[in-house]
């Protein structure tokens, strides 16, 4: 088992589906929501994710052909 | 020892003992450096401050690190009051904070040098992080100096320059294939996996308090004051959180008066999440992919973005974004006019000043100070192609002559 922390950046037209739920149902992943905005407009969330790392992976990759953006928690690692 | 009194959450507030960590284990939010202030005021003062050595170790009290500094001499760059660049612009008291002038050429070397000396209080061996350029230096730079191992992350396609630059200074140099997101991922990712200081990541609070001595000096150079404006560029916006930061610890120990500068943000258009944001009257930035010939502001999510926002409307200040052929024209009128080569980033400083300027956003006799980041030695080939050519000559007076007729008659014809 693995656990990642990540952040989902929702685009406005994936502000109404329960995206985070169906990754947890699909993929078999636990998701544990830490801090999250949602508006109309957009929304995100920063959560932990465990479960296998194979399964983490394909979830997160699911995610993004959603639409999703995920970046690390901590903002972008790559400075100038 | 140092007078840190541990880690805070920005977001939640919980505390935490001092530990190479940057995020809050509740919330996941970011964590940083709070000090004994009641003690440092018992002990700080400006004739100490000025009696002290001409680097880092000058604001000690007000830096997180216990023994001493690793010194390859960073810090007590020039401010340089920019009278030519200031009369084209219409302003009386612009100032340049000139840091091309640090060891590895850019700002960098104040953070990582708190980074690695912090990193050895914590026992580590190796320094690590990912960059397009200037922390690639810097850390290797200093990791060669404290005797450690180093290992840098660059995207592959980095200009040989900067490849050079770093590897010059004998890290593990890896050049990683992907864009800016996949270079992102893997570092977090590798981060997570190796025990090592990766500098702008578990050793991040730390790292980050580096950034204040650029406030710190500049208020000292100015006669303890802090500037009426001030234009910083922006990538993760670490920079003009902690200039901000230092300058309130500075009103808050006594040392200056109460802080009314004005803080600019500048970035280039083409990688300006924080600039969308604060146009568009958000409190929260959208990340970017970015898209611009100033790759050391190329910062697509920016992990203080929200909180260069909140001092943004707490100070009244504004938010810049300059197009790629207006940072080329930047980077040549700091150096047509001061004589300072900037990199990119100046390019985009300079720009920004110059179209805040032009909407005359500073009164006339206003102290305004610039934030000079990098030299400009390390993106040679953004000014390249913008440049007249060398006058090609025979070795005779003759050949020459006829060159300089020719050149200003084509000047005359240009017009």
């Amino acid at each position: 088992m693995a656990k990642r922390r990540v952040m989902f950046t929702f685009p406005p037209d994936l502000i109404t589906e329960p995206v985070i739920y169906t990754l947890g149902r699909k993929f078999r992943i636990a998701t544990n929501i830490r801090r999250a905005d949602v508006k109309e407009e957009r929304g995100w969330a920063v959560l932990e994710l465990d479960g296998k790392p194979e399964d983490i992976e394909r979830g997160l990759e699911w995610v993004r052909s959603k639409g999703v953006r995920v970046d690390s928690i901590s903002g972008d690692v790559l400075e100038g | 020892m140092s007078f840190v009194k541990g880690l805070r959450c920005r977001e939640c507030g919980h505390e935490y003992p001092v530990a190479p960590t940057n995020v809050c284990e509740l919330c996941f939010g970011p964590v940083e450096v709070v000090y004994e202030y009641e003690a440092i005021s018992r002990v700080i003062s400006r004739e100490k401050i000025t009696r002290g050595p001409l680097n880092m170790s000058r604001y000690k009290e007000l830096l997180p690190v216990d023994g001493d500094i690793i010194d390859i001499g960073t810090g007590f760059t020039p401010l340089t009051r920019a009278k030519h660049l200031g009369k084209v612009l219409g302003l009386d008291n612009l100032y340049i904070k000139n840091d091309c002038l640090n060891p590895s050429y850019s700002f960098k070397d104040r953070v990582v040098s708190i980074a690695v000396s912090k990193a050895i209080e914590f026992g580590f061996d190796t320094l690590a992080c990912a960059s397009t350029g200037n922390l690639a230096g810097a850390v290797a730079a200093h990791a060669a100096e404290a005797g450690l191992q180093s290992y840098v992350f660059v995207p592959a396609d980095l200009e040989p320059s900067k490849l050079i630059g770093a590897s010059v200074y004998g890290p593990t140099l890896v050049a990683v294939d992907g864009d800016y997101d996949q270079v992102n991922r893997l570092c977090s990712e590798l981060a997570d996996r190796f025990n090592w200081a990766f500098v702008n990541i578990n050793i991040r609070p730390f790292y980050a308090e580096g950034s204040k001595t650029l406030g710190f000096e500049v208020a000292e150079q100015l006669g303890w004051r802090a500037p009426d404006y001030a234009i910083v560029p922006v990538a993760s916006g670490s920079l003009f959180t902690k200039v901000w930061k230092g300058w309130q610890e500075l009103h808050s120990l006594g040392l200056i008066g109460p802080v009314r500068t004005g803080m600019y943000v500048a970035q280039a258009a083409g990688s300006s999440p924080v600039v969308n944001a604060y146009e568009a009257g958000k409190q929260e930035v959208r990340p970017v992919k970015p898209n611009t010939i100033c790759k050391s502001l190329a910062i697509g999510n920016p992990a203080d973005g929200r909180y260069v926002l909140k001092i943004l409307a707490e100070s009244g200040g504004g938010a810049v974004a300059v197009s790629d052929d207006d940072i080329v024209d930047g980077m040549k009128l700091l150096a047509q006019t001061e004589g300072i080569f900037a990199e990119t980033a100046g390019g985009v400083v300079t720009a920004a000043l110059r179209k805040l300027a032009s909407k005359k956003v500073f009164p006339k006799d206003a102290v305004v100070v610039a934030l000079i980041t990098g030299a400009g030695y390390k993106t040679l080939e953004a000014v390249s192609g913008h440049l007249p050519p060398a006058l090609h000559i025979q070795p005779t007076v003759t050949s020459f002559e006829e060159a300089l007729q020719k050149r200003k008659a084509e000047g005359q014809s240009t017009a």
